[in-house]
C-alpha cells in the first residue's frame, strides 16, 4: 500500500489546519453559508437532512487493518456506531457534529486517511477494480496510476472550482468491475500495437439525469503522457463546461454539445502545449509509486489443497459460499474472497464499529493486513491462502458475515435515499429490504442466479441504477413516492444503459413486480443464460407485457 | 478604496477599472492616469485606447479568452482577470495559460469576488496581485499565502511538479 512521506504528511496537516480555521470562522459567523459551502464540500462535509455527513476517501478502495480500526474508532466515538460504504469506494459517517469534524480529520490523518475532495465541484476520489494486483487476467496493476492521479488531483489549484464534480476511474483488468465507462474520465490500461503498455482514455461517461457511455478521446497514449493528457481534458472542461445550469454542467454535456470531433481537437490543442513538458511522468516516479504495490510475501502453495476440497465436499453451506464469494487468484494456492455486506434488514453498505474491527482482524490473519472496498458496497480480502478458506468462512459465519448472496439478487446496490439524503425523492433502503424479504430462500436465489439490482432515491443516480440489470429509481409524483423500473443495464465491459419499463409503481407493488420479471426470465431462459442474457435476447416487450398485464 | 495585496503586502491601488459597458468616452472622462479597460473596449476602440496619455491595462471576464489578445499581451504591464463569483473557476485556467503557456511576465491581478480562501490557489496559478472584496481582512489574506508549504502539481510558482523534486 502507498505510504505517505514527509511531503504527503505535511500537505495533509496543512489542509487540516486550513479547514480548522475555516470551520472556526464559519461558526463565528465570519464566513457566509455560500462561502463555506465549497470549502466544506471539498473536505467531505455535507449538511444532510438530519445531521452533517462526512464522506471519507478510501483511495482506490485499499484499506489497511490499522485504517479499518481507525474507522471503527470514529464510528464509535464520533458517530452512532456505524458507517456506510458508498458506491464510489468511500465511507460515510452520518451523524458527526460539525465542530468535531476537524478532530475527526486529524484522527484520520494519523493513519494517512482524509476526506479531501470527496465532494464538491472538483476532481473526486479515483476508483478502480477491487481485484487490482490480484486478478487473474490483468494487463497491469492499476493502483500505482491511481496513486499518481490522486496526487496530481489533490489540491490542484486550477481545478478546484470546476463547473461540476469530476470522477475518474482506472481499469487494468480484463473484466471491468470499476464501471469505468460511466465516469467523467475512464482510463483503461491497454497494450499498444508495439506491445508496450499504455492507456486508452475515455471521457464524458456518466449517470445522473443524462446517462451516457464515455467516448474515446485518446485511443492510445504512452504512460508518460498520462497527466498531461488528463490536464488537457480538464482544462478544456474548466473553460468551456456550462456553468449556467447545474444539470448541464458535466463534461458529458460539453462533449455532446460541442461534438466529439471538435472536443477532441480542443483537447489536442491544449495537449500540444503540455505534452513533453514538466508534467510528463518520469520512469522514476512510476517506479516509486509501483514499489508500494508489489506482491505481498506469498508462500509456495498448491491449488485446491485437501484443506479446501474436503470441506467443499462435506459442507454444502461452505460450498455455496465458496462458489459465490471466492474468485481465482493470479497466484497459485491463493484466492480472492468477497465478503458481502448485504444482510437483510441492514441498509446495503452499512457496517458497525464491531464489524470494522472484526474485518481488521480477519485482514491481519488471512490477507497480509489489507482489505478493499468495492463499488458494490462489499469488502474484499484479496490474498487468502486456499488452505485457509474454510477457516475464514467459519469465522465469518460466527459473526453472520458469511452471506452468500454475492452478485445474486439480494446483493443490492442502494444509495442512502430518503432516510438520510436531502435530495431524495423517495426512500431507497426500505425497497432493498422488501426485495430481500420476498426472495429469502437460498433455493430461489440460486435458481435465479446472477443479477444486479441497483436503487437510487433520485435522478442523481448515486445507486447507479442505469447500469443495473434491474434499476429502480425513486420519483416524486405529486408528493408521493413512486419507483420507476428499468431493465437491461450493465456496467461490465460491454456497458449498457437500462431501458425504462413503463409507468412507475408504489413501494408496496415492487416485490410483486420483481417476481413477475423473474418469472419471465425463468420461463424463457435457455441453458445457463443469466438474466441479462435472456433480456438481451428477448428485449423488453415480454417483461412489459407480463408486468402490466390486466389481472383478470 | 479597495485593499490591494501585492508581493505579500498591502499597497495602495492606482488603477481605475472601467466597466464592461464603457465606451471610448470613458477614457477621456477618467480622472486618473492609470486605466484598466475591458477586453471589449480594447478590441473595438484600439486607437482611442492607444492614444490615451496615461497607463493602460486590460481586464478579462471569466468567459473571455486570453487567446484573443495573445500577440499583444506584452503591451500590458498588468492583466486583470475577473471572478464574477468566487466559485467560477475559469480565470484560474486563464492565469496559468498566461503564465505557463504564453510566458507572460507582467502582473496578473485577481479582481472581483476575491476572498481569503481562494488566494492560495490563485497564487499557484500565476496571480500575483489581489484586489480584495471590500469586506475581506487584509492580514488574513496575506496569511493565506502560507496555507500550504508544498504542492503536488506543476504550477506557475514552480513548473516542476513534486515528483520531479522528491
Ligand atoms: S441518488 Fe439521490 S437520494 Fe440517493 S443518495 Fe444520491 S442524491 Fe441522495
Amino acid at each position: 500500500m502507498y505510504q505517505y512521506d514527509k511531503y504527503d504528511e505535511q500537505m495533509l496537516d496543512d489542509r487540516i489546519a486550513q479547514f480548522r480555521d475555516q470551520t472556526k470562522r464559519y461558526i463565528a459567523g465570519k464566513l457566509s453559508d455560500a462561502e463555506f459551502l465549497p470549502l466544506r464540500l471539498q473536505n467531505g462535509l455535507y449538511i444532510q437532512r438530519l445531521a452533517p455527513m462526512l464522506r471519507v476517501a478510501i483511495p482506490y478502495g485499499m484499506l489497511s487493518s490499522q485504517q479499518l480500526r481507525k474507522l471503527s474508532f470514529i464510528a464509535n466515538h464520533f458517530d452512532k456506531g456505524y458507517g456506510h460504504f458508498t458506491t464510489r469506494q468511500n465511507i460515510q459517517f452520518n451523524w458527526p457534529a460539525l465542530e468535531d469534524i476537524p478532530d475527526i480529520l486529524e484522527s484520520l490523518a494519523e493513519v494517512q486517511m482524509h476526506a479531501i475532495q470527496t465532494s464538491g465541484n472538483c476532481i473526486r476520489n479515483t476508483t478502480t477494480d477491487q481485484f487490482a494486483g490480484a486478478a487473474q487476467h490483468e494487463i497491469e496493476d492499476s493502483r500505482p496510476y491511481c496513486e499518481i492521479i490522486r496526487q496530481w488531483s489533490s489540491f490542484h489549484p486550477e481545478f478546484a472550482y470546476l463547473p461540476r464534480k469530476f470522477k475518474i476511474a482506472v481499469c487494468g483488468t480484463e473484466i471491468d468491475q470499476a464501471a469505468t465507462q460511466v465516469h467523467d474520465i475512464g482510463i483503461y490500461i491497454v497494450k499498444g500495437s508495439d506491445g508496450e503498455v499504455g492507456f486508452r482514455i475515455l471521457a464524458g461517461g456518466g449517470l445522473g439525469r443524462t446517462p451516457i457511455i464515455g467516448k474515446v478521446i485518446f485511443e492510445y497514449i504512452e504512460k508518460k503522457h498520462l497527466l498531461t493528457a488528463l490536464e488537457a481534458i480538464l482544462r478544456v472542461y474548466n473553460q468551456l463546461g456550462r456553468r449556467d445550469n447545474k444539470y448541464k454542467a458535466r463534461i458529458k454535456i460539453l462533449i455532446k454539445e460541442t461534438g466529439l470531433e471538435k472536443f477532441k481537437a480542443l483537447v489536442d490543442q491544449e495537449w500540444d502545449k503540455l505534452k513533453d513538458g514538466a508534467l510528463t511522468l518520469t520512469d522514476k516516479e512510476i517506479k516509486r509509486c509501483s514499489s508500494y504495490f508489489i506482491a505481498p510475501p506469498y508462500l509456495a502453495k498448491e491449488n485446491n489443497p485437501t484443506q479446501l476440497t474436503k470441506p467443499l465436499q462435506q459442507n454444502a453451506l461452505f460450498n455455496s459460499w465458496y462458489s459465490q464469494n471466492v474468485t481465482n487468484h493470479k497466484k497459485i494456492g491463493y484466492s480472492i474472497v468477497t465478503i458481502a455486506l448485504k444482510e437483510t434488514g441492514v441498509a446495503p453498505g452499512d457496517v458497525t464499529d464491531r464489524q470494522l474491527d472484526y474485518l481488521a482482524d480477519l485482514a491481519d490473519e488471512f490477507s497480509f493486513g489489507e482489505a478493499r472496498v468495492t463499488h458494490h458496497q462489499n469488502i474484499v480480502l484479496a490474498d487468502v491462502e486456499q488452505e485457509q478458506l474454510y477457516n475464514l468462512w467459519n469465522k465469518l459465519n460466527k459473526k453472520s458475515m458469511a452471506s452468500m448472496n454475492l452478485n445474486l439478487l439480494t446483493d443490492i446496490i442502494c444509495c442512502p435515499g430518503g432516510d438520510f439524503c436531502a435530495l431524495a425523492n423517495a426512500k431507497s433502503i426500505p425497497i432493498a429490504e422488501s426485495i430481500q424479504r420476498r426472495f429469502n430462500t437460498e433455493e430461489i436465489l440460486k435458481e435465479i442466479g446472477e443479477v444486479r439490482i441497483n436503487i437510487s432515491g433520485c435522478m442523481n443516480a448515486c445507486g447507479h441504477h442505469h447500469v443495473a440489470n434491474i434499476g429502480i429509481l425513486g420519483v416524486d409524483k405529486k408528493g408521493q413516492e413512486f419507483f420507476q423500473i428499468s431493465l437491461g443495464g450493465s456496467s461490465k465491459n460491454n456497458a449498457s444503459l437500462g431501458k425504462i419499463l413503463g409507468p412507475a409503481f408504489s413501494r408496496r407493488e415492487i416485490p410483486t413486480v420483481m417476481e413477475k420479471i423473474f418469472d419471465v426470465y425463468l420461463d424463457n431462459r435457455v441453458d445457463s443464460e443469466e438474466f441479462i442474457d435472456t433480456y438481451n435476447r428477448l428485449g423488453i416487450e415480454p417483461f412489459k407485457n407480463s408486468v402490466y398485464a390486466k389481472s383478470n | 478604496m479597495q485593499n490591494l495585496i501585492k508581493n505579500n503586502e498591502l499597497i495602495t491601488d492606482t488603477w481605475e477599472i472601467l466597466e464592461k459597458s464603457s465606451g471610448p468616452d470613458a477614457l477621456a472622462a477618467s480622472s486618473t492616469n492609470s486605466i484598466m479597460v475591458p477586453l471589449n473596449l480594447w478590441k473595438l476602440y484600439r486607437n482611442e485606447a492607444e492614444a490615451y496619455s496615461g497607463n493602460i491595462a486590460i481586464w478579462l471576464d471569466s468567459d473571455e479568452f486570453i487567446s484573443e489578445i495573445k500577440s499583444e499581451i506584452d503591451e500590458f504591464s498588468v492583466i486583470a482577470l475577473n471572478f464574477p463569483v468566487f466559485s467560477d473557476g475559469r480565470s484560474y485556467t486563464t492565469a496559468r495559460e498566461l503564465r505557463q503557456t504564453l510566458n507572460y511576465e507582467g502582473e496578473i491581478r485577481a479582481i472581483g469576488d476575491v476572498l481569503r480562501d481562494q488566494i492560495f490557489y490563485m497564487s499557484r496559478c500565476g496571480f500575483d496581485s489581489f484586489l480584495l472584496r471590500p469586506d475581506q481582512d487584509a492580514q488574513a489574506c496575506i496569511d493565506a499565502f502560507r496555507d500550504f508549504q508544498e504542492s503536488y502539481q506543476s504550477t506557475s510558482v514552480n513548473q516542476n511538479p513534486l515528483f520531479r523534486r522528491r
